[in-house]
């Protein structure tokens, strides 16, 4: 039994954990700022319709929105529903000027699967997403993604 | 004077750890991105020539149009939405006993061989008044029906479903045999 006690007395001395918290906390904040999200604040009601039948945007990069919705501050801006592009409201005419603007940024063998994502409040009438359906047509931005909640 | 000072305990530190992993998994958990989903669709290109109309038998057509009171009306008949995803399997499902239902073009595609595709289009007409909400409405049945197809020829022809299907190749020989063929008419207004 002596043996075994005299064995047992030479512990390897246990590592210290005392540098964990340090490390755990260092990956939160990796985390945290590497996803925030880089969205645009929307100044418009964002509220999209419903829909089963749903497929991914595949490669985010090469995918350009489109916001339209009642304004957020309606006191201000009232309830008539607007375009938003980038961080601003706009109107139908800076549609084009908004997408030659999003393939410049784009490397040029990207450009044509470039993917206008329309993200539209529920509410908004047909009218002005045609509007906007015609200015994208006008200006070879064929590919389109009517922006979903996914349901059952 | 050597008065013992009082050591104050250490305080565990240990689930500390813990505790910071409990909050990373935490961040891990909830910035998931929201993974941006819809239903995509090809505009056709501007017409050149807005005054010639492509002419296409009343037979390849399925007219869907909705009003600005978001009533829905197909082939000049008023329906529901709920029927609406039955009635376009109906129309697109190639049947080439119907005289009424659309013509039927033979075609060879890749891994399937000889197919009958439909040569149906659906035509979506809308009003400026409709709501977006029943626009997708409507958009997700016509989806559905399509998808419908595509599964039942996934199925028949490679037993496997639509949604699983990782080979590029097949799912394109898929989507040549069920093409989406839904066509946006120019805007123009519907009483």
């Amino acid at each position: 039994m002596a043996k075994f006690r005299k064995k047992g007395g030479k512990e390897v001395p246990a590592i210290s954990t005392g540098s964990m918290p340090d490390i755990i906390f260092m990956l939160i904040f990796f985390f945290m700022v590497t996803t925030s999200m880089r969205e645009t604040t929307l100044k418009v009601k964002m509220r999209l319709p419903e829909a089963t039948e749903v497929q991914k945007l595949e490669k985010k990069s090469l995918v350009s929105f489109i916001y339209i919705g009642p304004p957020t501050n309606a006191k201000l801006y009232g309830t008539e529903s607007r375009i938003q592009l980038n961080d601003q409201y706009a109107r139908i005419d800076d549609i084009i000027p908004f997408i030659e603007q999003e393939r410049l940024d784009r490397a040029e063998a990207d450009r044509p699967l470039l993917t206008t994502s329309l993200k539209i409040h529920e509410e908004v009438r047909m009218g002005l997403v045609t509007d906007v359906k015609q200015e994208l047509r006008k200006c070879g931005a064929f590919r389109i993604n009517y922006s979903v909640r996914k349901g059952e | 004077m050597a008065r013992k000072k009082k050591k104050v305990p250490e305080i565990n530190a240990s689930s500390m750890a813990d505790i910071s992993f409990l909050l990373l998994i935490f961040f891990l958990v909830t910035t998931t991105m929201d993974t941006d989903s819809g239903i995509t669709r090809r505009l056709p290109p501007p017409v050149e020539n807005p005054d010639m109309d492509v002419k296409v038998k009343e037979r390849n057509i399925l007219n869907v149009m909705i009003n600005k009171y978001d009533k829905l009306m197909v082939n000049g008949k008023p329906c529901d939405i709920s029927e609406l995803k039955d009635k376009t399997k109906v129309f697109i499902t190639p049947n080439p006993n119907d005289e009424k239902s659309p013509e039927i073009e033979m075609k060879d595609i890749e891994f399937i061989g000889s197919f009958m595709t439909n040569k149906g289009v659906v035509s979506l007409k809308n009003d400026r008044g409709t709501s977006y909400q029943m626009y997708i409405a409507v958009q997700n049945e016509l989806a559905k029906a399509f998808n419908e197809l595509r599964e039942e020829v996934a199925w028949r022809y490679f037993q496997q479903h639509y949604a699983d299907m990782t080979d590029k190749d097949k799912i394109d020989a898929v989507n040549k045999a069920v093409p989406v063929r839904v066509s946006e008419a120019e805007p123009e207004e519907i009483k």
